[in-house]
């Protein structure tokens, strides 16, 4: 396919504009000078990949993606942020001067994932537009032919639940303990 | 008329006027909403209320509050973080406006039938909490600042419930889309209510909290925190956030009056009336629902925030998850 044909699809004007835009969101993600608007470029980069994942017809995909991510992970990560210490402003210190390593770093993970998907999929056309994956397909596929990675998924995500409780909780020491009763 | 059907059968077209109902729609249901609240608090209340504006019962006056609001002065604090602070309300009112797209007023009388209705609805509801987060902490203002943390923190506990409130309903109908799910109500013949009881008793709890109003607002508490998380906004910008929690409010009694109180379609009622009647039921309903919060905010008192806490993850989820595993088998089995 050539570019001329490529641009020639509306769908993939759309596809380019939202590509840019969560594009741009991430790299103000890690170069923006304040952890709140850090933050709230990850909500631009998130809803745009919902919006790549629609484009794909993955309906289900894409509001589970607002749904966990930005409706809860980006919710915490501000809730974090603000209740420690999050001054309005920029601040200059966010800045690092090592660079190069992590811009290594990340190309390197580009490479790879394109180079397996390319390699994987080649020019396989795997949906069609405007027709939705119905989330009974989904369902049914999660729960029959990939039902050991989903269960293997769901026991790590348990552990490491159990495990930030670990860390986090701090057993009271018996003189705070005769404290808390008297109270 | 061929002509008007031509035209509306034009993608653009019909999306335009589609734009301008919801435009006109919200407005209106946010006046006629913050109206009875105003009416009926002051009945519970043993007082008169609004009674000068527009000559009888003072039913215009949200309208000159309204005009009111947006010819006053837009004052943004000198260390707030300006576009963040603008930006807020409208994100507010985003995550509120676009929960209309899947309510179904009617057969066929639905801006858009997602396959994914429902969950569409919760998931687009959290870009709201978002915008709440944006003005607490852009607003530089200790009181906003506390305001928007209590809102994240209740806004997190309950919107647990309230997805897994709504999977009882689901699972009976078989199918997420929201007209779906009355068809389904219409098939079986009674609506869900009678078997979800403890569905709807969660989600309404849920929806009063993620609405942040009484028993549940401390986060906008004014004998602690002013205003929360709103402390600093005026003029139009608080005009939108005002006119998002009475949206809100409808969107949320019309999602609840969908899954569980049989929408736009109440037993006795021929189907083939129902293209006519629909809307009119379901936003009966809907008032009737509304009706039910506003009365709740002079019952209850506030809550404490780990009273709050409390119910959402000791009571409101094992419950709602019971529910799930109840319905789950007896679908199975029945």
């Amino acid at each position: 396919m050539t570019f001329s044909d490529w641009i020639a699809e509306p769908v993939n004007w759309v596809f380019a504009a939202i590509g840019l835009a969560v594009l741009f969101s991430g790299f103000r993600v890690v170069t923006s000078k304040n952890v709140v608007h850090a933050a709230l470029y990850l909500v631009g980069a998130l809803a745009g990949t919902a919006g790549l994942f629609l484009l794909m017809s993955a309906e289900f995909v894409a509001w589970v993606l607002v749904l966990v991510y930005i409706g809860a992970v980006i919710v915490l990560f501000l809730f974090g942020i603000m209740i420690t210490r999050a001054p309005t402003g920029l601040d200059e210190s966010l800045s690092s001067d090592q660079t190069a390593m992590p811009a290594l770093l990340s190309a390197a993970v580009f490479v790879v994932m394109t180079w397996a998907s390319i390699d994987a999929f080649g020019t396989e056309l795997l949906a069609t537009v405007g027709e939705a994956t119905s989330t009974q397909v989904i369902g049914e596929s999660l729960l029959g032919r990939f039902v050991i990675p989903f269960e293997v998924v769901s026991f790590v995500l348990l552990a490491a639940l159990i495990g930030g409780i670990t860390i986090a909780r701090r057993d009271l020491t018996p003189v705070e303990e005769e404290e808390r009763m008297s109270v | 008329m061929e002509f008007l059907i031509d035209l509306f059968d034009n993608f653009w077209v019909s999306l335009a006027g589609k734009l301008l109902l919801v435009a006109t729609m919200i407005p209106l249901i946010g006046m006629v909403i913050g109206f009875a609240e105003m009416k009926l608090s002051a009945k519970m209340q043993a007082r008169v209320g609004p009674y000068f504006a527009g000559g009888r019962w003072g039913w215009a006056q949200l309208i000159a509050d309204g005009v009111k609001f947006f010819q006053k002065e837009d004052i943004v604090p000198d260390a707030a973080d300006k576009p963040v602070f603008k930006s807020a309300p409208i994100l507010v009112l985003v995550g509120t406006v676009a929960l209309f797209v899947v309510i179904p007023f009617g057969p066929g009388l639905i801006f858009r039938d997602l396959s994914v209705g429902i969950f569409y609805a919760l998931a687009i509801s959290s870009l709201s909490t978002i915008g709440i987060l944006m003005a607490g902490w852009s607003s530089a203002n200790k009181y906003s600042l506390i305001g928007g943390l209590r809102a994240a923190g209740q806004l997190i506990a309950y919107e647990l419930p309230l997805v897994l409130a709504v999977v009882g309903s689901v699972i009976m109908a078989g199918t997420m889309s929201m007209s779906g799910i009355v068809e389904a109500q219409i098939n079986a013949g009674f609506p869900y209510v009678i078997v979800q009881f403890v569905g709807f008793a969660i989600f309404m709890v849920a929806a009063l909290a993620e609405l942040t109003r009484i028993p549940f607002d401390m986060p906008i508490a004014e004998s602690e925190l002013v205003m929360g998380y709103l402390t600093e906004y005026s003029g139009f910008r608080f005009l939108f956030f005002f006119l998002a929690e009475f949206a809100n409010m409808f969107s949320m009694s019309a999602i609840a009056a969908t899954l569980f109180l049989g929408g736009y379609w109440l037993p006795g009622i021929p189907e083939d009336l129902l293209s006519f009647v629909g809307p009119f039921i379901l936003i009966g309903k809907v008032f009737l629902l509304a009706f039910l919060m506003i009365w709740f905010r002079w019952t209850f008192p506030r809550f404490r925030e780990d009273q709050l806490q409390g119910i959402a993850w000791k009571w409101l989820i094992p419950l709602a998850l019971a529910n799930i595993a109840v319905t789950a088998i007896l679908k199975v089995v029945l």
